[in-house]
């Protein structure tokens, strides 16, 4: 099987382009990166029916030597249409994000960012019990809680990396949900 | 003529659905009857399929009467059927859920109108690439199924939906531009994609060209599989799609992805040398995955990283490549599409009853309504591989084959193992303490439904729509179906095990796939190195 060096060559440098741009950030690039790359792959899979200039045509006398193989033909006619129908796709999409958030770059996620910023602490597993929480008070020992704290006298205190809180600001430092972090307001309201 | 020529069927069906529904877009209850109607079609059909090849063996149909190698063969074995029927029964329960949130909010137009078509088209993708015989046709079984995912993943074009309908739609072309180059890589080295043809002649390639064409193709499934540490964009765009589309993506899509390395690996690449890289990446996916759910506060965020963590067991099962540990791998595939979207599901009917679906914010929800914490703690528990359930069974199958192999490498799989189970007890009882058994005024910010009186509130205000049903019939009834589907598959746990050990010696010997679609006097290559027999449960 001979290949078609100048073919070779501009595969290569689609798939370069192409992966060069789907590492950007702005959404318009990284589909024009994936459209180079489903063509890049076109070119490789044309590439597989031998050298180009023979007819992909076939009938039960014909010598192989006279006619291309005809089956990376129809492989690449399916993924053009397949390509076609991404591309639409993904050119609605940004135009919707665009639409939304009035600019091309991909948003972080917020909720991932919550995630990340949420200290190692957790108010509610990690805290020492300041008083009795149970529906079933031990009256035994004090109906105040007082008898079931930790820390006997005052307050109890927690430990957050080089800072000492009380038990009670540690809780209400740790603030659940989206409401931590300032996003334009959230569509969907499905939060 | 025997009932596997039928098998087309299984994906023709659903696409006439498809069209039928789109037809009637403007008639929500005709699209409803249509759609349910057919699926339960395809799921009787697939039934059939597979009780006639429990006994009669694999069969091909070649579509249009081109015969393999040139044209496209549908083949039904013992592994495609079983993961048929499960797939399609998810998908109906799912499908029954859809159409029960859609009627409790009323809503008559679109973009919900748009569902039906989509949906159906999707069951159709999954289908096409259980059955496929060649690589190429798989190639489009997974295209058709993350074409109609995308519409799913982004419906409604709401900004949170978009931004991580983003992530997803590019993670996943890319994987299939991946996919597309190793097809055209092998075609180029043998000149066949049909698949038993490529088990003949793969053999003959030198190992260096083997290795390439195994690694492109694992990198191409690992994405989609969401094998760690190509498993980043599921948790990112997984949680915010609506609570059905979810369900249905978390059991099925990520299924797909290691139904095709399967598949690969047994039949294309047998005893090849990539199964301890395998091994390795089934011990990070498993325990990056759930301390990733540990982490989490929101409970549709918390399940996909258990999705991800336990996708791990399915690859170690695989890599093991013994009859022991690929039947256990199969049942654990069949248990999981179950469970994760049972769990999905309920979450849904968590964040309906409770407003929310963060951890910091439900509580008390044992109390206002036992049965949604019944209808999660049964799943819940089976995820995390609590004796008697599947899940547990599953478990134990790997383990024990784990054990059987013997080899440092399996044993550290075989602890990173039960360390996971132990990490998602911790994550499901987290949720468990928190969101049901919790009082209500413990939570930091409880959703104002928690706080009104218990009992008093069988419909409340969503999304500015006042008498909204928050737990509508229908979604009860095909969860609660998912879940005793879930138990029965740990009550039927023998003979499923039976179904799955044979399915696995089936695939690692071959010689069944090969002469259903080459015909009976195709040459069958002896392994380079012998599966070595598990025993029998």
């Amino acid at each position: 099987m001979s290949v078609n060096l100048t073919l070779l060559t501009v595969m290569g440098a689609l798939y370069a382009c192409g992966i060069y741009l789907i590492l950007e950030r702005s959404l318009t690039r990284v589909l024009l990166g994936l459209m180079l790359l489903a063509n890049a792959t076109n070119l490789l899979l044309l590439a597989t029916g031998g050298y180009a200039g023979l007819a992909p045509m076939f009938s039960k006398d014909t010598d192989p030597r006279d006619y291309n193989d005809p089956l990376p033909q129809a492989l690449i006619l399916t993924s053009i249409v397949i390509s076609f129908a991404v591309t639409a796709f993904m050119l609605a999409m940004s135009y919707r994000a665009w639409v939304l958030a009035r600019e091309d770059e991909i948003q972080d996620d917020a909720e991932d960012r919550r995630v990340a910023e949420t200290p190692s602490f957790d108010a509610e597993d990690d805290s020492v019990i300041p008083a009795e929480t149970s529906e079933f008070p031990l009256i035994m020992i004090g109906s105040d809680g007082g008898g079931m704290s930790d820390t006997p006298g005052g307050a109890a205190t927690v430990t957050v990396g080089d800072r000492t809180l009380n038990a009670d600001d540690a809780a209400a430092e740790e603030q659940p949900g989206s409401r931590n972090i300032s996003t334009p307001d959230q569509e969907g309201g499905d939060r | 003529m025997n009932i596997a020529s039928f098998a087309p069927l299984a994906v023709v069906l659903p696409l006439l659905g498809a069209a039928l529904t789109f037809l009637l877009i403007r008639q929500s209850r005709a699209q409803r009857t249509v759609s349910i109607a057919l699926l339960s079609l395809t799921l009787l059909l697939e039934c059939l399929l597979l009780a006639s090849v429990w006994g009669g063996g694999t069969s091909a149909v070649n579509i249009g009467g081109w015969l393999p190698p040139w044209g496209i063969v549908m083949v039904v074995d013992q592994f495609s059927s079983l993961m048929l029927v499960v797939s399609s029964a998810v998908s109906l329960a799912v499908l029954i859920y859809a159409t029960g949130q859609g009627m409790a909010d009323g809503d008559r137009d679109a973009p919900v109108s748009i569902f039906h078509p989509t949906y159906l088209i999707l069951v159709a993708g999954v289908s096409n690439a259980f059955l496929s015989g060649d690589l190429f046709n798989l190639y489009v079984g997974f295209e058709i199924l993350l074409t109609a995912s995308y519409v799913l993943m982004t419906l409604g074009g709401t900004g949170p939906r978009i931004r991580a309908g983003v992530t997803y739609v590019v993670v996943s072309v890319v994987s299939s531009v991946l996919f597309l180059i190793s097809i055209a890589m092998i075609y180029g080295a043998t000149g066949t994609i049909n698949m038993a043809d490529l088990a003949l002649k793969l053999a003959d390639l030198d190992q260096g060209t083997r290795t390439l064409l195994h690694v492109m193709l694992l990198v191409a499934f690992g994405i989609k599989a969401a094998v760690f540490p190509l498993s980043f964009w599921l948790p990112d765009s997984y949680p915010t799609a609506p609570a059905p589309v979810t369900a249905v993506f978390a059991g099925l899509l990520t299924k797909v992805g290691v139904y095709a390395m399967v598949r690969t690996e047994t039949l294309l690449f047998p005893g090849d040398t990539l199964n301890s890289p395998l091994m390795v990446a089934a011990l990070l996916t498993m325990l990056v995955g759930i301390l990733g759910a540990l982490a989490q506060s929101d409970i549709k965020r918390l399940l996909s990283f258990t999705l991800v963590s336990h996708i791990g067991y399915m690859v170690f099962g695989l890599a093991m490549s013994s009859v022991a540990g690929l039947g256990a791998a199969v049942f654990y595939v069949a248990h999981h599409i179950t469970i994760q979207t049972s769990l999905f599901l309920v979450t849904g009917l968590i964040e309906r009853r409770g407003g929310s679906s963060s951890v910091d914010r439900l509580a008390g929800l044992a109390k206002l309504s036992p049965l949604l914490a019944v209808l999660f703690f049964i799943p819940a528990m089976n995820l995390a591989g609590i004796p008697p359930f599947s899940g547990f069974l599953g478990k134990l199958g790997l383990l024990q084959a784990g054990v059987q192999l013997g080899t440092p490498l399996a044993f550290a799989l075989v602890i990173g193992g039960v360390l996971t189970s132990l990490l998602t007890l911790l994550a499901v009882a987290r949720v468990w303490n928190r969101a049901f058994w919790r009082k209500p005024e413990d939570a930091d910010y409880p959703d104002p439904v928690l706080l009104a009186a218990p009992g008093s509130a069988a419909t409340g205000e969503r999304a500015g729509k006042r008498n909204v049903t928050l737990l509508p019939r229908t979604m009860v009834g095909s969860t609660l179906g998912l879940v005793i589907v879930g138990v029965a598959l740990t009550v039927f746990a023998g003979p499923l095990f039976r179904v799955a050990d044979q399915s696995a010696a089936e695939m690692l010997d071959r010689t069944a796939y090969i002469r259903a679609v080459l015909g009976e006097d195709a040459r069958v290559p002896a392994l380079s190195q012998p599966a070595t027999e598990g025993s029998g449960k």
